[in-house]
């Protein structure tokens, strides 16, 4: 009997938990739709602009230091783990090539998307966190102003269009981070870097680095705001709610880029594919 | 013309559950225009439920709210702005925007109202004056964390007067709470000053029976969901029923009194 009963309460739980889970995810696409449809109004006004510039200065330009340290890190550990495999193989000159794909494709777009989503992310959520809790969210509504219009869609546009920006940072810091120490401290030339990044660096990459960014951005603007719309009350709420917007923007960066890879990764062999044909 | 034989606001069976906890149970309340209508009522027994009610940030599970002789519980968000934009609300917490500062505070709604047909400095000249009204004036420039808790509170009552034309409701959810009685004591006699200057109808809640008995034209007790006193503050006063005795001679009731025992 108490087996059964076990089994009954543990299928209850599992129910619960899919039920909310569901909600949430519910709540989250209606919450991200309203977000994404305020968007051409706010650009369309002088006042979205008026509230979208100052968001631009706070997530974009007070993020360029963290961003260019985290590119350049990336750069130079990328030269440090790979070049004596290189070297050893004798293609030392190809090394600046292949780190800067790897920096403008691929790990330049993702490490700063997790830094934003740290730094950004974070403190976006507190910000709507506290305004939720101590009544600033109602008292948008009472006014009859809506505040996904007035907070949502200000920080989600920021963090959408200064997110491939940042990631431009990132990428040149991290190409001449990873020069620096192929040349100071490995006693490479510079010639052979450059001329083979040249080579080897196309535009695919790098376009491809920034589609990436773009919608990393969205979504950690899009999760933060939604954790601090939703964050339960009290400091533990808003703390709650902050490292679950990081988390839950750490795993989707991941889970996109999976599925943006192979997305790409088709697109750039069907048109390569037909461009050799002609 | 439109006439106004019919209540600012009323309420009619409205009945307000949260899971499985009764929080307003057929509430009926028609609010008088021009007067103070004040309600009390032990913490966590609905009050401030009911007062989001009349600005659709909270929508019944039975029963009607109407405005102005407008249904208003079925509206959608979109349709309450227009309703919304006639009522000022004075929030517990204050609720003033951390990163504006205090006169950007009173002249956002404002900014955001297109029915408020003003220009930039118009509007902050507005904002300065009822900010001179609340005894305010050289706080503008200041950011809500500089202030004390009553000039925050202060600083509410200004946004919530500053409206142009003025607005026909004004909402305060326990406006003295937290103050120490000195400021309690202005801020009663700041919303009766602005009762009698600004002529809005008024809703308070509160359990300041001070305020009440001071502000109020009339002081309903909402008890277990329902109202269970209604009348003039001195008429309230005499009501022996006992809940509403105890509550206005803040008397514990039996069963919160307990007993230390070692």
């Amino acid at each position: 009997m108490s087996r059964m009963n076990a089994v009954e309460n543990m299928l209850a739980s599992t129910g619960a938990a899919v039920i909310s889970g569901l909600g949430d995810f519910g709540r989250f696409w209606s919450f991200g739709s309203r977000s994404i449809s305020f968007v051409p109004v706010e650009l369309m006004s002088l006042r979205g602009w008026r509230r979208l510039l100052p968001q631009c200065f706070q997530i974009g330009t007070r993020s360029v230091p963290v961003i260019m340290l985290t590119g350049m890190f990336i750069g130079i550990i990328l030269v440090v783990q790979g070049y004596e495999q290189f070297d050893n193989a004798g293609l030392r000159d190809m090394l600046g090539g292949i780190v800067n794909i790897s920096v403008a494709s691929e790990l330049g777009p993702v490490l700063a998307g997790v830094m934003l989503a740290g730094r950004v992310g974070g403190a976006l959520t507190a910000e709507l966190g506290t305004m939720n809790v101590t009544e600033q969210l109602v008292a948008l509504r009472s006014m009859g102003a809506d505040p996904i219009r007035f907070l949502v869609a200000p920080r989600f546009l920021a963090c959408l269009l200064l997110a491939p920006i940042l990631t431009c940072y990132a990428d040149l810091v991290g190409a001449l981070g990873a020069w620096a120490v192929f040349v100071f401290y490995y006693g490479g030339e510079s010639e052979p870097y450059w001329r083979m990044t040249k080579q080897m660096v196309e535009f695919w990459h790098l376009n491809t680095g920034l589609l990436k960014a773009l919608f990393f951005g969205g979504t950690i603007g899009l999760v933060s705001c939604y954790k601090g719309f939703h964050c339960k009350p009290g400091a533990q709420g808003v703390g709650e709610a902050c490292t679950q917007a990081f988390v839950i923007s750490f795993i989707l960066i991941l889970m996109l880029d999976f599925f943006l890879n192979v997305f790409l990764n088709g697109l750039y062999n069907l048109w390569y594919g037909f461009r050799s044909l002609i | 013309m439109v006439g106004h034989d019919h209540p600012v606001i009323e309420f009619r069976g409205v009945t307000k559950r949260f899971g499985r906890q009764l929080v307003l149970d057929e509430i009926d309340l028609a609010v008088e225009r021009g007067k103070s209508t004040v309600i009390i009522g032990r913490s966590g027994t609905g009050k401030s439920v009911l007062l989001k009610h009349i600005v659709g940030l909270l929508k019944p599970n039975r029963g009607e709210v109407w405005f102005e002789g407008q249904r208003i519980d079925t509206l959608s968000e979109r349709a309450l702005v227009p309703i919304r934009r006639q009522i000022t609300f004075v929030f517990q917490l204050n609720a003033l925007f951390d990163s504006m500062t205090v006169l950007e505070n009173v002249a956002f709604p404002m900014m955001e109202n297109s029915d408020v047909r003003l220009d930039r400095e118009e509007i902050a000249g507005l904002a300065r004056h009822c900010l001179e009204l609340v005894g305010l004036a050289k706080f503008g420039s200041k950011r809500p964390a500089e202030l004390s808790g009553g000039e925050r509170k202060r600083v509410a009552l200004a946004r919530a007067i500053a409206l142009e034309p003025p607005p026909k409701v004004i909402l305060y959810d326990e406006p003295t709470a937290g103050l120490d009685p000195q400021r309690s004591d202005a801020i009663t006699k700041l919303i009766r000053e602005l009762q009698e200057k600004v002529h809005v109808t008024g809703v308070i809640v509160t359990h300041d029976m001070k305020l009440a008995a001071e502000a109020g034209d009339r002081v309903l007790m909402l008890y277990n969901g329902r109202f269970v006193a209604d009348g003039s503050p001195e008429e309230v006063r005499q009501i022996k029923e006992p809940h509403v005795h105890r509550f206005v001679e803040g008397i514990a009731e039996p069963e919160d009194v307990v007993t230390y025992t070692t």
